[in-house]
């Protein structure tokens, strides 16, 4: 195939929006939005520098904080009127930088968007406006006997519209599906400020999949203003075995063969020794500190469901050469074997001053290769790296751990996720599963995508954003970027990343 | 590259150079769905095989002229199976069942063709071979390409693999059949569907609700015990759920017109005129009717969903609900972006797409 695409195609150069007009801006959205919703003094603009990916920053030009959908798409027709570049923010905990602001743009903040709209027990639905977090919608459904089952960690914190911008995915994907799967009608906002929606309350629409092509959109396609939740039935019992293993590709192959038994889980997790000697400190979850890996293996359904299959569970990882299993006995030790699991950012966060959380998924039998190649990357950049992973969908979350305050640690620590991010991709997997490329991983998609496969992502944006004002500068390098990326990464994995400022 | 891929990339750039059309055709079992075909015929039967299968990681990578029974069979060797129950219509490929996009009677319970869909090849309308998602359950680096193309009616692309979630085969299944008018039958189905219940199809015709049960071995007793209803035996309930996924079952026998209306699981039940069968727990009707296309739009507009002529009827009054809003400019943008001299399905889904 020919790698030589038209320079009039969308996606060949960078946008330069250096000459947006301030004042101009400013002016037009004080006529469009209430007082107080607007602010653009640099003190007010601190808060809105970064999301989660905290390394990079950049302050807005002005963030807008609408109330209503009218307000957002007078904002948006601002925005487009003057070709300004727009990046939505829901709680602002993306992992990969997506919502990080754009210098000579508008940050638009969905945080006032709150209401639950409509809570439909009947139909096991919710409709909700996009900054309503996630576990709100599981506590509102909870008196129905209902919850929103995909539960990202940071649940308490992030945003459905941030949760369908990213498709995020939780513990208990595996069985229950990613925010995709559960999510039945997306509304949004085109660029021009035109009210759209994708998907319906039925199981389908017609016309093209869009509702499927917003997950994972990162933003860049529309701004989303209410998402309409799948809900589902609360499952009566929970359970879940812990397995501790002596060798961390034992404990891959017993997830394989889990899966071969015809077992799906509700949740298959895994966390290697580093990983659980470094939560166990903060929470004594009561792990098996001399394994290498341990399992956590979760049940629910009927109580006669989750008895059955907890026995074909330890039955299977018996016969895995699990050294040692532990089946809890009651709701309390359940979530203690899960409260070590959930703590691992924080216990890393603990650990060390900063730490990098990777977002690789590769085929579940590739995972034993994995391991073994991190722990050379340990040698290799001097720095070590703790193992937590969804391990049913072969999604890892190596965290990196470094110090930005320690000269050239940053740039071994970027490195050394490049390192897994391109491995990732020779293993047969993708650079990121649930966190989004945004501008972290955006070089790594030149390795992933050939050049006329990343020209069909810009066509795709062109159909929703011809300009290209949604979110600019995310998710799809531009073919140049990528030809520098090229020239520079054949010197020996060294990434200078020199338009980008860094850490 | 594959002599046939490549063939296939000449083809396509000769018919977008001459300003011809292509019908992508498998087996040609879903010819009867949507608009008329256009256009002269690519057969994908010579690109068949599957490429990739792993049982414990999931999943499947076939080409697209694979034929279904066969992907199926092997599956079923292996203990697993396609959860969304695609029907065949006839002798389809795999190819064919992403781009048709249909779903059988475990829909509502698992998800549809789109929610297994995890990668896919396809050849775009400039004759780029390009790769969207991949083999793996979790998948977010670009847009979701493979998504967008399932059910696109070989409008967009032409497949050439496809990689595709496979399930474990329940461990036991038992079906239950309960007399009751439609109104009832939607009640009940809308308050199981809100409690654990491993209920895995419905079908509703006629003042018979049959109910099927798929799970672990536990779940489903306690859930025979608690639901009651009569018993069928495995032979006639296994004839039963293929009658209605073939739809060979006596409800779908005759010529007239049949709509499929998707709306929301707890619509009332449809004022209109004809016959009516219900999937999906509520989410899926299918309807026997003459009355008037505009009208039966309108019901299902106005009941949250839309309504799509399957069968039979008079394909002039368009086939597909129109598409509302900047939906319509949305679509024929995409189409532009993927296949700039409309080679693909002329018309097929839309008469301007
Ligand atoms: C401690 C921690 C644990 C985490 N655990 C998980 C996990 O288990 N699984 C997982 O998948 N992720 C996880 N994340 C990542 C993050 O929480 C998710 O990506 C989440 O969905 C982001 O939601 P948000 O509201 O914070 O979005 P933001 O960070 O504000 O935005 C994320 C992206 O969505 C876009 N966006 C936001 N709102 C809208 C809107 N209304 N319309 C259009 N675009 C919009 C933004 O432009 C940006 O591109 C974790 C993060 C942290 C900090």
């Amino acid at each position: 195939m020919s790698e030589v695409v038209e320079t009039m195609e969308p996606g060949a150069n960078e946008i330069d929006f250096s000459r947006v007009d301030r004042a101009r801006l400013i002016e037009a959205l004080a006529r469009v939005l209430p007082p107080g919703c607007l602010l653009y003094d640099q003190e007010d603009l601190r808060p809105y520098e970064c999301d989660g990916l905290s390394a990079y920053r950049q302050m807005p030009m002005v963030v807008a904080l609408p109330e209503t959908e009218a307000q957002a798409a007078a904002v948006l027709g601002v925005c487009s009127e003057q070709g300004v570049p727009v990046v939505a923010r829901g709680a602002g905990t993306g992992l990969s930088g997506g919502a990080l602001p754009h210098a000579h743009g508008v940050l638009l903040s969905l945080a006032r968007f709150k209401k639950i709209v409509r809570m439909d027990p009947v139909a096991r639905l919710a409709i909700v406006q996009p900054g309503v977090r996630n576990l709100a919608i599981s506590e509102a459904a909870a008196r129905h006997g209902l919850y929103y089952a995909p539960d990202p960690s940071s649940q308490i914190a992030c945003t459905i519209g941030g949760n369908v911008a990213e498709n995020s995915g939780g513990v208990h994907c595996l069985k229950y599906g990613l925010t995709v799967h559960n999510v039945l009608r997306v509304r949004g906002l085109t660029i021009d400020g035109e009210v759209v929606e994708f998907g319906s309350h039925a199981l389908d629409a017609p016309g093209y999949d869009l509702l499927a092509l917003m997950h994972g959109s990162e933003g860049m396609l529309a701004v989303i203003t209410e998402v309409t939740v799948k809900l589902t039935p609360k499952p009566q019992l929970a359970q879940c075995v812990m397995a501790s293993f002596d060798d961390v590709v034992t404990a891959g192959n017993a997830v394989a063969a889990v899966i071969a038994a015809g077992i799906i889980p509700a949740g298959l997790e895994m966390m290697d020794q580093p990983a659980t000697a470094a939560v166990e400190q903060f929470v004594h979850a009561g792990y098996n500190l001399e394994a290498a890996a341990i399992l956590l293996c979760e049940s629910d359904g009927t109580p006669e469901e989750v008895s059955e299959e907890v026995g074909r569970i330890r039955a299977v990882l018996e016969e895995s050469g699990a050294s040692e299993i532990r089946v809890s006995r009651d709701e309390a030790e359940r979530l203690k074997f899960w409260a070590g699991r959930k703590a691992a950012f924080p216990a890393a966060g603990r650990l060390s001053a900063d730490y990098y959380c990777m977002d690789g998924t590769i085929p579940r039998k590739r995972l034993g290769e994995m391991l073994e190649a991190i722990q050379g990357m340990e040698k290799k950049y001097g720095l070590r790296c703790i193992n937590v992973f969804h391990a049913g969908d072969g999604n890892m979350h190596p965290l990196i751990l470094f110090d930005a305050n320690v000269p050239g640690e940053l740039d071994r620590a970027e490195a050394f996720g490049a390192d897994i991010l391109e491995l990732s991709v020779s293993l047969g997997g993708t650079i990121t599963g649930e966190h989004g490329v945004g501008v972290e991983k955006i070089n790594q998609m030149c390795s992933q995508f050939s050049a006329a496969e990343r020209t069909a992502f810009f066509r795709i944006k062109a159909a929703f954003d011809p300009d290209g004002l949604l979110n600019p500068g995310k998710a799809i390098p531009t073919l140049n970027r990528c030809a520098e990326y090229g020239k520079l990464h054949v010197h020996d994995g060294q990434l200078p990343h020199a338009d980008l400022e860094r850490f | 590259m594959d002599a046939v891929i490549s063939g296939w990339v000449e083809r396509i750039r000769q018919a977008a150079a001459e300003g011809s059309a292509l019908e992508i055709r498998g087996g040609g079992s879903k010819r009867f769905y949507g608009q008329a075909p256009q256009g002269e015929v690519l057969d994908t039967r010579e690109h068949a095989g599957i490429v990739a299968y792993e049982p414990t990681e999931l999943v499947v990578t076939v080409r697209s002229g694979t034929p279904l029974d066969e992907l199926e069979a092997v599956l079923h060797e292996k203990g697993q199976f396609l959860a969304f129950e695609p029907p065949r219509f006839g002798a389809a490929t795999a190819g064919g069942c992403v781009a048709a996009g249909l779903a059988g009677p475990r829909r509502q319970a698992v998800g549809g063709v789109r929610d297994f869909l995890l990668g896919v090849q396809l050849i775009d309308g400039r004759g780029d071979l390009l790769n969207f998602g991949g083999r793996v359950m979790k998948n977010v680096a670009g847009y979701d390409v493979s998504r967008l193309v399932a059910g696109s009616l070989g409008t967009l692309a032409l497949l050439t693999e496809v990689s595709l979630k496979v399930l474990p085969r329940p461990v036991a299944e038992t079906t239950l059949r309960f007399e009751m008018d439609q109104r009832a039958a939607l009640l009940r189905l809308n308050e199981w569907g809100g409690q654990p219940l491993p209920v895995s199809a419905s079908f509703w015709h006629d003042g018979l609700l049959t109910l099927r049960l798929s799970g672990a071995g536990a779940a489903v007793d306690a859930a025979v015990v608690r639901l009651g209803g009569e018993r069928l035996e495995e032979d006639e309930a296994t004839a039963l759920w293929l009658a209605v996924r073939e739809q060979r079952h006596s409800f779908f026998s005759g010529d007239g017109p049949l709509w499929r209306l998707a709306l929301p699981s707890d619509a009332a039940p449809v004022d209109l005129p004809g016959v009516t069968a219900i999937e999906w727990g509520g989410a899926q009707r299918w309807l026997r009717s003459e009355f008037e296309a505009k009208q039966i739009r309108e019901v299902a507009a106005a009941a949250g969903g839309h309504a799509v002529l399957f069968r039979g009827g008079d394909k002039a009054i368009g086939v597909f609900q129109p598409l509302a809003g900047p939906l319509a400019a949305i679509h024929r943008r995409l189409k532009n972006a993927f296949d700039p001299a409309a080679v693909f399905g002329r018309g097929r889904l839309y008469p301007d797409l």
